[in-house]
This record gives C-alpha cells, sequence and structure tokens, in this order.
C-alpha cells in the first residue's frame, strides 16, 4: 500500500519536472488543443441547428419528389354500384327495371301518391304558377306562399306549433343536429341510427356516446355514467346540453323503438329527444302522425321531430317540427335551410295536396298496417333467410340466417335471390350501405317495402317467389 | 394583364391600360385588385390570362369604419339596456320560452347567444324572408306583411305587391320563367313520372331521366361524365368526404360558402384556409405543406385538394383560374371547383369560368356546379373524369342514402341546358348569355360612375353595393321596397362587420327600362343615405369611359 502511494508520488513529480523541461512550441501547441477542444464542445449544438434548415435546392428538390395519390381509386368495372338498375318511366307500382315490367317492392312510396292524379295535377297548377326552380334560398325571396302553407299544413297534422321545411331530406336531421348540438354537448344515439344522423352528429362535433340498439338498460347505464361525471364537476355540467337521438321506425332494421321508457328516462335524466321519423311518418299511428301517435304520447314530450317527405307523401324534402321555441332557431341556424335554395314550389304543392288525401282516406294507414302484416307473416320460416323488422314496418329486412363467410359474398348470394325475383317479375333492392363510413354496419339485406297498391295476391306471389329464390340459391 | 404582349385583343388592351391609369391616378387603395394583378403575383399571370381581369376593392375613408363601429356600439348599449329592461319586467319579453316541465333542464339556448340576433337582427328582420307569391323572375309579386310589435311577429295584410322589380333570385339568365312554350316538356315529365323518386340511386332510384340529364351535362361541360345529385349544398358536403379523408390536405379559400365549409369538415382531413383569391397566400401554403407534411407525424401528405368557387357570392369576385390551375400542376395538387353562380352566367356560352378565361374543363380536376341558379330548377352536378364520376357513384353518401332528383326538375334543366346548347334549334340561350353579359357591364359601370364602392369583377353579374353601416341596412333594403324594387342586404356574420351590403343580381330577364329603374332609385337613395363613398373621381377621363363602353358592348 505504502510502496504504491510513494509510487504514484514519483510520477507526479517526474510530470512536473517533464513540464517545466518540455519546449516552449510544445506547450504553446497543447495549449491551442485545449482550447480547440473547448470551442468544438461549447459549438456542437449551434451546429445542429444549421443543419436542420432546408436551403431553397432541397426545398425543391423535396417538391419534385413529392407523388400524391391519385384523386380516386380506379373502380372495378363489376362492382355493384356501378351495375345499378335503370328503371324507365315512373318508378309507382308496376316499374319497368332494365327493361322488364316488374312490381315495385323497392320504393318506399307507401302510400301509392306518387302516381296519385291528384297530387299530379296540384304540381301542374304549381308549375304553371311558379315555374320550377326558387333562384335563392329563404331569405332572399326563396321564400313562397306554398312553402308557408306547408309548413302550416304540417305543424297542424302533426299538432304541433311549428314546422319548418327544408329541400332534401338527408339534409332535414343532418342540419337539425348541429343547430342545436355544439362541441362539448352530449348525445345518447342508438348504434343502428341511421346515415343521416351519423352525419349531422359528426358535423356538430359533440361527444356521442352510442347505447346499443334498442337497449334500454344500456342508455341508462349511460346516462348513470354521466351523472356521476356531472357530480364531479356541476359548473361544467350546468351548460352541457344533453340529446338522445333516435328513430321512430329504424331505417337499417325496420324495429320501433321504445319511446314510451324513452320518455321516462327523458324526465329522470333531463335529456331532449330527438326524434327521426321517415320511415313511421304517414305509417304509424291512427292518422298517420307517427310512432308519437302510436303510443299515445304526447308529440310536446318530444323535443324536436324530423322526418322526409320523400316516403309517404312521395315528394322531395324534409321537415322538423316542435315548440316554435325549438323549431324557429333553425331559420337561422339550420345550415340546410339558411344557405340552401328553398324546395321547388311545385314539390311542396304537392306534399299539401298528399297531406290532404292522408287527412281525407284515415284508414289508409290501416291498409297498409294489414298489408305490412301479411307479408311479414308470409315470408317466415324462409329457408336460409329470416325476417328483420317490426311486423307493422313498411320496409322490412331479409338477412342471411347464416353468413358464408366474408360480406362480399353474402352480398353476392343476396343479389342472386333479387335477381331471381326481378327475372319473374317482383322488383326488389338490397338495402345498400357505404361499408367503410357506417359506424356499425348492418349486416347485408334484402329490403322489402310495402305499400298500400299491392294487391293481396301480389303480396302473396313476392313471398312465394322469394321463398323459391331462396330454395334455389342458398341450398 | 399587365403584360401587354399577352392581350391578344387590341382595343381591349387599350382600353385596359388607360383604366389602369386612371384608377392609379385617382389614388385608390385596392385589397385584391388591380395592384396585385400588376404585381404579378405568385406565378407570371401576364401569359396566363388571355383578357383582362379587373376586380375591385375599394376601401371606404377611415372615417365610415369608425361610423361603423359607432353605429355596432349604440346598437349593443341599447341591446344591453332592453335586454336588463326584460329581465326587470319593464319590457314585455316576446321570446318564446321553455316548456314549464323542462325548466330545469340546461337550457338550449346559451343567453349571450341570441343577443345579436335579438338586438341587432331584430330591427331589421323585415328585410329578409319577404315570401313572394309568383315566379322569380325579373319582376315577382311580394305578400304585404306588416308587424305590430317591432319585428317579433308578421301579419299579413292579404294584399300583394304587385311586380315588384327582383334584384335578388339568382335567376342569371331568366330561366325562372312560366312560360306555357317552354315550360311544355316539364309538364309532360310531371304529368308521366309524378314528383317523387322515394328511392336511392344506388337502390331503385336511377331513372332514364337521370342517365338523360348526366349525359348532357357532360356534352355541356365537355368532360368524359357527369354526376347530378338533388341539392347543390348536399352535392358538396356529401361528395367532398368522399374524395379527401385523413391524411389528406384541403386548401380552402377563406370566402368558400358553408356548404363546402360542410363537406371539408365532414372528411376528416386537415383544412388550411388561404386569403381570398391570393395566390401568393395558396402557394406558401402550398409549399409548406409538401416541404413539412403532416403535422407531428411529418408523413408527406396523401393529396392535396385546393376548394374554390367560380364566383362568390358575396364579394363578386371570379376566381383567378388561369393562376391556380398552373400552381396546381406546379405542385400537383388536385382542384375542386364549385360553379354555383358561375355556370351558365359567365363564359361565351355560359360554360362558367372555365371558358371565361379560355381554359379546358381537364384543367380541373373536379367540376361542380348547382342548377338552382342559372337553370332556374334544383340540384346540383359533378363532372369530370370518367375514373371520378365511377368513384362517386360508388362512394358519394348522396348516391347510397338520399333520394335523386326529381324527374321534372331534371327535365327543367335538360330544357334549359339544351337551349343554352342550341339544341332547340334557336339561338335564344346565346342570345340570354350576351344579355346577361350587358346587363352585367351596363349595371356595374352606371353604380361605378354614380359613386358608388361596388365589389367584384367587371363580368360577374353578383353586385355587391357596400352600406357599411349597420342602421343604412335596414333603411336601404325598406325605401327600395317602397320604390317597388326587392333588394338583398347582407350584414354581419356573413360579412365582415364593417361590411355590410346590398347585393344585386343581374339576370338576362331584366330589360334596359327595368335596370333603368332601379340604377334612379339608387341613384337618389345613395344621396339621401350618401352612400357614394366613392373617391374613384368618374370626372377625370368620362370620355375614355364613354369610348370604352361602346367597344365592350359591340
Amino acid at each position: 500500500m505504502a510502496a504504491a502511494v510513494v509510487g504514484q508520488q514519483w510520477v507526479l513529480v517526474e510530470m512536473v519536472q517533464a513540464f517545466y523541461e518540455a519546449p516552449a512550441y510544445h506547450l504553446i501547441l497543447e495549449g491551442i488543443l485545449i482550447l480547440w477542444i473547448i470551442r468544438l464542445l461549447f459549438s456542437k449544438t449551434y451546429k445542429l441547428q444549421e443543419r436542420s434548415d432546408l436551403t431553397l435546392k432541397e426545398k425543391e428538390e423535396l417538391i419534385e419528389e413529392w407523388q400524391p395519390e391519385p384523386l380516386v381509386p380506379p373502380v372495378p368495372k363489376d362492382h355493384p354500384a356501378l351495375n345499378y338498375n335503370i328503371v324507365s318511366g315512373p318508378p309507382t307500382h308496376i316499374i319497368t327495371v332494365n327493361g322488364k315490367e316488374c312490381i315495385n317492392f323497392a320504393s318506399f312510396n307507401f302510400l301509392g301518391l306518387l302516381n296519385n292524379e291528384k297530387v299530379k295535377s296540384a304540381a301542374q297548377a304549381s308549375l304553371k304558377k311558379y315555374g320550377v326552380g326558387t333562384c335563392g334560398p329563404r331569405g332572399f325571396y326563396g321564400t313562397f306562399d306554398v312553402h308557408l302553407e306547408l309548413e302550416e299544413r304540417l305543424a297542424k297534422f302533426m299538432r304541433t306549433e311549428e314546422a319548418i321545411i327544408y329541400s332534401y331530406g338527408f339534409a332535414t336531421i343532418a342540419s337539425a343536429i348541429p343547430a342545436y348540438s355544439k362541441r362539448g354537448d352530449i348525445v345518447f344515439v342508438d348504434e343502428a341510427a341511421c346515415f343521416a344522423i351519423q352525419k349531422g352528429l359528426q358535423a356538430s362535433r359533440s361527444n356521442i356516446k352510442l347505447f346499443k340498439h334498442n337497449d334500454m338498460a344500456d342508455l341508462e347505464r349511460l346516462l348513470k355514467e354521466q351523472e356521476t361525471e356531472d357530480q364531479k364537476n356541476p359548473r361544467k355540467a350546468r351548460v352541457t346540453r344533453r340529446f338522445i337521438v333516435v328513430e321512430g321506425l329504424y331505417m337499417n332494421t325496420g324495429d320501433i323503438c321504445p319511446l314510451p321508457e324513452l320518455i321516462k328516462l327523458k324526465y329522470k335524466y333531463k335529456v331532449r329527444i330527438f326524434l327521426e321519423e321517415s320511415l313511421s311518418f304517414g305509417v304509424l299511428g291512427a292518422h298517420g302522425r307517427g310512432i308519437t301517435e302510436h303510443f299515445g304520447i304526447n308529440i310536446d314530450d318530444i323535443d324536436l321531430i324530423s322526418a322526409n317527405m320523400e316516403n309517404s307523401l312521395a315528394s322531395i324534402g324534409g321537415f322538423c317540427c316542435g315548440r316554435s321555441f325549438i323549431i324557429d332557431h333553425q331559420r337561422l341556424s339550420g345550415q340546410g335551410y339558411c344557405f340552401s335554395a328553398s324546395l321547388p314550389p311545385l314539390l311542396a304543392a304537392a306534399a299539401i295536396e298528399a297531406l290532404n288525401i292522408m287527412e281525407d282516406n284515415p284508414d289508409i294507414f290501416q291498409t297498409l298496417r294489414a298489408k305490412c302484416e301479411r307479408i311479414h307473416k308470409a315470408l317466415q320460416g324462409i329457408s336460409g333467410l329470416k325476417v328483420v323488422g317490426e311486423s307493422f314496418s313498411p320496409a322490412l329486412h331479409l338477412q342471411l340466417k347464416e353468413s358464408c363467410g366474408s360480406r362480399e359474398n353474402d352480398v353476392k348470394l343476396l343479389k342472386r335471390v333479387v335477381d331471381y325475383c326481378m327475372n319473374s317479375g317482383i322488383a326488389l333492392t338490397q338495402a345498400r350501405y357505404l361499408e367503410k363510413e357506417e359506424k356499425c354496419l348492418p349486416p347485408p339485406s334484402i329490403r322489402v317495402v310495402v305499400t298500400v297498391e299491392q294487391t293481396e295476391q301480389e303480396l302473396d306471389k313476392a313471398a312465394s317467389l322469394l321463398k323459391e329464390a331462396a330454395q334455389s340459391v342458398l341450398n | 394583364m399587365a403584360n401587354p404582349s399577352a392581350v391578344c385583343n387590341g382595343h381591349l388592351h387599350h382600353h385596359n391600360h388607360q383604366k389602369q391609369n386612371n384608377l392609379l391616378k385617382s389614388g385608390i387603395s385596392k385589397k385584391n385588385g388591380i395592384t396585385k394583378g400588376m404585381k404579378k403575383n405568385g406565378v407570371s399571370n401576364g401569359t396566363l390570362y388571355k383578357k383582362t381581369f379587373i376586380e375591385h376593392f375599394e376601401q371606404a375613408p377611415m372615417y365610415v369604419a369608425v361610423f361603423t363601429f359607432v353605429g355596432f356600439a349604440v346598437g349593443t348599449i341599447f341591446g344591453y339596456l332592453r335586454d336588463f329592461m326584460r329581465a326587470w319586467g319593464l319590457e314585455k319579453r316576446n321570446i318564446a320560452a321553455e316548456r314549464e316541465q323542462q325548466k330545469d333542464f340546461v337550457p338550449l339556448y346559451q343567453d349571450f347567444e341570441n343577443f345579436y340576433t335579438r338586438n341587432l337582427y331584430l330591427r331589421i328582420r323585415d328585410n329578409w324572408n319577404r315570401p313572394i307569391c309568383s315566379v322569380p323572375g325579373p319582376q315577382f309579386d311580394l305578400m304585404e306583411r306588416v308587424t305590430d310589435d317591432y319585428n317579433w311577429t308578421f301579419r299579413f295584410t292579404g294584399r300583394t305587391i304587385k311586380n315588384v322589380i327582383n334584384m335578388g333570385s339568382y335567376n342569371y339568365l331568366g330561366f325562372a320563367e312560366t312560360d306555357v312554350n317552354a315550360l311544355k316538356t316539364v309538364t309532360i315529365e310531371l304529368e308521366k313520372y309524378g314528383t317523387g323518386v322515394c328511392s336511392t340511386r344506388q337502390e331503385m332510384g336511377t331513372l332514364d331521366k337521370h342517365v338523360e340529364l348526366e349525359k348532357l351535362v357532360a356534352k355541356f361541360l365537355g368532360v368524359e361524365d357527369a354526376m347530378v345529385f338533388g341539392m347543390g349544398f348536399a352535392t358538396n358536403s356529401m361528395n367532398i368526404p368522399a374524395l379527401v379523408g385523413k391524411g389528406c390536405l384541403i386548401l380552402s379559400d377563406e370566402l368558400n360558402h358553408t356548404s363546402l365549409v360542410l363537406g371539408a369538415r365532414l372528411s376528416g382531413a386537415t383544412i388550411r384556409i388561404f386569403k381570398h383569391n391570393n395566390m401568393q397566400s395558396l402557394e406558401k401554403l402550398l409549399r409548406d405543406a409538401i416541404i413539412y407534411g403532416q403535422p407531428r407525424t411529418h408523413r408527406a401528405w396523401r393529396k392535396i385538394i385546393i376548394l374554390v368557387e367560380g364566383i362568390y357570392s358575396m364579394e363578386g369576385s371570379i376566381v383567378r383560374l388561369p393562376e391556380i390551375v398552373s400552381l396546381k400542376n406546379k405542385y400537383k395538387a388536385y382542384l375542386y371547383l364549385d360553379e354555383a353562380h358561375s355556370i351558365g352566367a359567365v363564359g361565351a356560352t355560359g360554360r362558367g369560368v372555365v371558358e371565361y378565361f379560355g381554359m379546358s374543363p381537364n384543367d380541373v380536376d373536379v367540376l361542380m356546379g348547382t342548377f338552382t341558379k342559372s337553370f332556374g330548377a334544383a340540384g346540383g352536378y359533378i363532372a369530370g373524369k370518367k375514373d371520378l364520376v365511377d368513384f362517386l357513384r360508388t362512394h358519394s353518401h348522396s348516391a347510397v342514402y338520399a333520394t335523386s332528383m326529381c324527374p321534372p326538375v331534371a327535365e327543367q334543366i335538360i330544357r334549359a341546358m339544351k337551349c343554352l346548347m342550341g339544341l332547340d334549334g334557336t339561338t335564344q340561350g346565346l342570345q340570354r348569355v350576351r344579355q346577361l353579359e350587358k346587363n352585367t357591364r351596363y349595371f356595374r359601370r352606371k353604380l361605378h360612375e354614380m359613386g358608388f364602392i361596388i365589389y367584384g369583377n367587371d363580368d360577374s353579374p353578383v353586385v355587391p353595393l357596400l352600406l357599411y353601416m349597420p342602421g343604412k341596412i335596414g333603411a336601404f333594403a325598406r325605401r327600395m321596397l317602397e320604390k317597388n324594387i326587392g333588394v338583398v342586404v347582407v350584414g354581419f356574420p356573413a360579412t365582415p362587420i364593417t361590411e355590410s351590403r346590398a347585393r344585386f343580381c343581374v339576370s338576362a330577364a331584366h330589360t334596359r327600362e327595368m335596370l333603368d329603374t332601379v340604377l334612379n332609385a339608387l341613384d337618389e337613395l345613395g344621396d339621401f343615405l350618401h352612400l357614394k363613398y366613392s373617391r374613384y373621381s368618374k370626372s377625370a377621363h368620362p370620355e375614355l369611359y364613354e369610348e370604352s363602353r361602346l367597344e365592350l358592348e359591340d
């Protein structure tokens, strides 16, 4: 130990001696080297910074290099949507699809008003007086007396304070939702909700909570969760609006929504209800007022009802109705209302006449219901296909009992069933979806649409034909 | 336009030069107009423009802005005062109230959100939504309405105000008409098809009428294919999301229509805004986007799409298409052009801004337009390469989920388009386009001469006349109605807060007498309301002005 210490000391002494003995140039050189190292140490960071800036030439190279994707990917020539049916002439009870005459089980012409002479002559009279287009949005001389009349008539028909019309069915609920629900608000929505609702929710940028289709327990669970959340932050809760968005009859499933339970939840958790009734308006209830009449619910309990005029009324456009306190807000905030040209007057006149017919013949709804029930019953027990939807729904779905593996193959299989029926004079169509865009994509299905114009024989024929087709295609 | 060699037409060039000097001498500051053009912004536009491109955005004197703010301040102060009085029960509350049973719900509207509507908009609410009861042609009949409670509610008197000159409807070519002969085919189709379709394009809603219309639209525009949709607004909002998505960049003009904004938002793509019709701003965004890629991840953008309109409906400006096309080619971006107001309204044969600039429709990737305006119908189209249209047929939200176009409406478009193309065997369509051009030039020139500040391009049938102060909006529209002229007035939030304006839409159906009536009324009212803010003195070179007029109208 001691020897080692002595040895070290000796080395140190020698070093100091060597320092004194070294020539001056050597020392200077070493000094410069040390300074250089220090300089390098400190200058390093600056160099890195400089290097990250792109020179103009590099930028040009980057721009030159960039290759965008094509604007649209190529579409395979055999894509089902590219080879759609072409209807010659009016899509009424008897329809000519791709040159073949069929009985129409595909168009949402529930009340058969599409070809109604009275409706047509009302539209003709309007055409004579107003021409076709309105050449302006509602605010800028696009409000016609017929629009005001139609709004009044719809409000009266639905027994609400006010109604507002849109010029496109899809834009109705898609504009109504973002008019009220904003960023930070919460919307509870059924996962089977149609695409228009989905787009409305997306435009609103609200907080979206999906509950299982028609599952009130699941909805209540979400509401309770929100309640606990609210207790944590009552200040935020005081300004967070809440909505439940449901459909009367679901477009994608043909189911009815359990409205009485929803009303209970509404008052229990203080949530407003928006109801989409495109399929149930002019169908359900003794006077066709929709699901509220069907359940005998006070219409004022629903905050907003929206429906399109493209199904039962066989016109174009849509409407919202409810109390003035709510509806009037859309006149300045409904985007599809304010920023779009208004509904062509002849279409408004047609809708008014269609309402007249509905009011004059309330038994038409009973007839429709009987026909729906008839075909619903007749379609039971088809091998390989199951009926989805309420027995009184005018649009029901036939789904495969067992999928054959991939969606693509299922669609092809169903197409063969549809083609089989089409060849024998029954026009049907598959329900089409944008597969990548849908939040919860429904399984592929054939949609069967019932109208009052179909006779009992035709309904039976359609059912037996479907049975036959399923037998030959699926087995 | 600043480069003389580029101007093919000799006398046009001559006129242009004089006009520039003229304007420069008078020392007008321009936001976006001539001064920019001379600077050759971004790309050298001297060789790009085949004709003169003049846009005016004259700024008002300083005191006007000051008084405008004072006007808003006074309105706001009184608004607060009256809100206070309403809260204390000193003034009657007319606002529709929440249901008793739902009083304890979270309020549907925040009180301050509606402050502007309740206290400022309400004062002049009678100037909007005026109901009409006739065809929206060059003249229309208005339903007279009065208010007993200061615009909270309106009551119809049952009388009609007959033959009001219509300066508000987008009836550029006068196809909003009730002439029995013109509507003959529409009547026949209505009888045949009825009004509805009751299905979507992909299910059972593609009628032979739609196929016919689509072929005609493609032929009219000179492109491979086209697809039509039932609503103009939805054409944008339901198709842009099909074209772009996450990882894509949308470059959008700051003054784009709500439908484009909504479509862009629904697409999920990143949106960046460039200054209105400003090519430097656009080029900078393009360069930066390609160089730096997506924010945070720095991956390259999948694609970049530029959204612009042909004619901007609130500014009356025409898109700088030649420059945009050269930028888009240089940076490999795509161009989506919304011709809602321009299709039919500009171009030698009414084929929109593409024709106006003498360009090929293939220069634009997505040609979109509406049938609501020039064609007097409803709906919209998207046209372009077959690949694009095929893709939309399969992926457009509208094709899958929305009811297709009403057949008689489709027939109205067909007949108007055939008329424009001369397929009806007459030159009537071409005459309408010429007449619109003449009317536009005449109307704009006269307003300039009177000393009003008007915005936009000399060739744009959309003519905004600046009113600035909020108090003048109501006064202007009411007094014009007293003179039997229906005008459109717009204020905040549709325009910047200091730039309230009246907007005229010139139509081919307006006769010279009608325009003169309007101009005389404007002249009178302009003095009365002190609206002639322009510092551009017409007396400087009156003789040149006359000369140019003759040249342009021959």
